[in-house]
């Protein structure tokens, strides 16, 4: 079995987000990563190097910079006439893309796995992780996208695949890209931390949030996370919000300060090796997730426990 | 012009699921059943164009069994102007709801059509994308922010690290991500004048288009339930622990 691995990319690295996904893909068969963009040399590069992996193919062409799915898709069902899979990051590029695929090629998509039981046959969480389903799928071809915590990385280096470039990507003509903005973080990338410290809306305002959440997660070397609530009411960026409709992610340990753990948000961070609850009501449902427990003011607790670690 | 927008009936977002206990899905007997909040936004986003004069007729889908029919009228309530239900024996995977959407589509010929990013039931994530594929049409995809000129709409879209801004032609497919509005509450007045509004109801049958699932689930579980904590008295027994852990010095 071929399968074809969407490489999520900045242009010049592989982002991790794809190793994950690697991993999934080296289940099913022979891995082919695609990296599709403009100017993309140095993450063809780059993607040559990760383990595991037979073969690269490259994209290089002004229609497909910027992942735009309308010229991105096209090409993608083109290739995968020599691919029995299509494998994307569950990624907000991969979820963008891999249902177009799915639906050019005229085959379900199988979203967000969680493990590959055989070559057709797939765990994945719905109802907002309160539930797991065993699926299988009838289609010849299959377009699956990879829950990036399920799996453990590839090695990022070790590898020494081939280069082939691939050609006729065209502009659809249908969208333009116009521009981005992009938060930028000294912090560890939330969805690859290890440590994350997350705040919710008992911080009352967004001074509190960086006065508290801020340095405790400094003092750890730990990404920074949010609850919807704490997003909404503009706190922090909507970038930061862990759950069901935000992040997934499963750090090492996992720091919910005044977050009272609603469904959709536990869907984001109940896979968490540890989870440690601050919260001043012992009854918040976090309560029921959290390894360790502490009950109180997270007004004083956070500065006592940032200032003796 | 006019706006498509397909609503579905799901599992009320505050109801905690329960697996039914011969893992063959969830239970949904008895339990409260509501607009998917995604398709909620989705819909509001259809009147607030309306009301701009952007828009002069929202037309909303919905697919499923016929109770959905609830999730329609609550959508008229809201402000949507007629309404179309297609019913189905069996449940209808996103491949088979775009399909017929795009045959919706082809007999409505909508400028837009606004969906929600994800059904929080299935959580799939799917169906906007590939009526865009279906269609030919551009997608924006994780709207938070959608502004139509002339021929064009411009959509700002949440993505990991931030947020991006595409152009698309219209007509054009956009999905909802959460901060793309508040959603209204439908009145009583309009709620009871949401029942003279008009209601089509055809099957999936009438469209000629195959619905019959592609995949199989073979069962539901639960996921494994985590291990009992513990509470801690103070910060210093907290940081004992952190310690423990590896993650503090």
């Amino acid at each position: 079995m071929s399968v074809l691995v969407w490489v999520e990319h900045d242009g010049t690295a592989v982002k991790d987000a794809t190793l994950p996904t690697v991993t999934a893909a080296a289940k099913l068969g022979d891995v082919v990563l695609l990296v599709a963009g403009e100017g993309v040399s140095a993450a063809a590069d780059a993607a040559a190097k990760i383990a595991g992996v037979a073969k690269v193919l490259v994209a290089d062409e002004a229609a497909l910079a910027h992942a735009l799915p309308e010229n991105v898709a096209p090409l993608v069902a083109t290739l995968m006439a020599d691919h029995d899979a299509f494998l994307v990051p569950a990624t907000t590029n991969g979820k963008n893309i891999a249902p177009r695929v799915a639906a050019l090629l005229d085959v379900m998509q199988i979203s967000d796995i969680l493990s590959v039981e055989s070559a057709d046959t797939f765990t994945r969480p719905i109802y907002a992780g309160n539930a797991i389903a065993t699926v299988q799928s009838k289609d010849a071809k299959k377009v699956i996208s990879v829950r990036g915590t399920a799996f453990e990385k590839a090695a990022a280096e070790g590898g020494s695949a081939p280069v082939e470039p691939v050609s006729g990507a065209t502009d659809a003509g249908v969208s333009t890209y116009v521009g981005s903005e992009i938060a930028t973080s000294e912090r560890p990338e939330l969805t690859s931390a290890k440590i994350i410290v997350s705040g919710g809306r008992a911080l009352q305002n967004g001074e509190n949030f960086h006065a508290l959440i801020e340095p405790l997660a400094d003092k750890l070397g730990a990404g920074v996370g949010a609850s919807r609530a704490a997003v909404d009411a503009g706190y922090v960026p909507n970038d930061y919000q862990v759950g069901q409709t935000g992040k997934i992610v499963a750090p090492e340990v996992y720091i919910a300060v005044g977050i009272s753990g609603a469904i959709q948000h536990l869907a984001g961070m109940k896979d968490s090796k540890t989870i440690i609850a601050i919260n001043k009501d012992e009854d918040a449902p976090i309560f029921q997730v959290a390894d360790i427990g502490l009950v109180g003011d997270l007004f004083k607790i956070v500065p006592e426990l940032t200032s003796k670690l | 012009m006019k706006v498509l927008v397909p609503v579905k009936r799901v599992l009320d977002y505050n109801v905690k699921p329960r697996v039914k206990a011969d893992g063959t899905g969830i239970d949904l007997a008895n339990v409260k059943m509501s607009m998917n909040p995604f398709d909620e936004i989705a819909v509001e986003e259809a009147i607030r164009l309306k009301e701009k004069g952007v828009v002069t007729e929202i037309v909303v889908v919905s697919i499923g069994e016929p109770k959905a029919q609830d999730t329609l009228r609550t959508a008229l309530a809201m402000g949507a102007d007629r309404a179309i239900l297609v019913t189905s024996d069996t449940k209808v995977e996103p491949l088979g709801v775009a399909k017929l959407l795009k045959a919706i589509a082809d007999e409505e010929q909508p400028s837009l059509v606004i969906l929600g990013k994800q059904a929080i039931d299935d959580d799939n994530n799917q169906t906007g994308q590939m009526l865009a594929a279906l269609t030919g049409w551009g997608q924006g995809t994780f709207a938070s922010k959608i502004e139509v000129e002339g021929d064009f709409v411009t959509v700002t879209r949440e993505v990991d690290g931030g947020a991006e801004t595409e152009k698309l032609k219209l007509p054009a497919i956009v999905t909802t991500d959460l901060r793309l509005n508040e959603p209204r509450y439908a009145s009583l007045p309009n709620i009871m004048k949401a029942k003279s509004k008009p209601l089509a109801t055809k099957t999936a049958a009438d469209f000629g288009v195959d619905v019959s699932p592609r995949l199989t689930t073979l069962k539901v579980e639960e996921p494994a339930k985590r291990s009992a904590g513990v509470k801690v008295a103070d910060v210093d027994e907290l940081v004992g622990k952190l310690k423990a852990l590896g993650v503090a010095k």
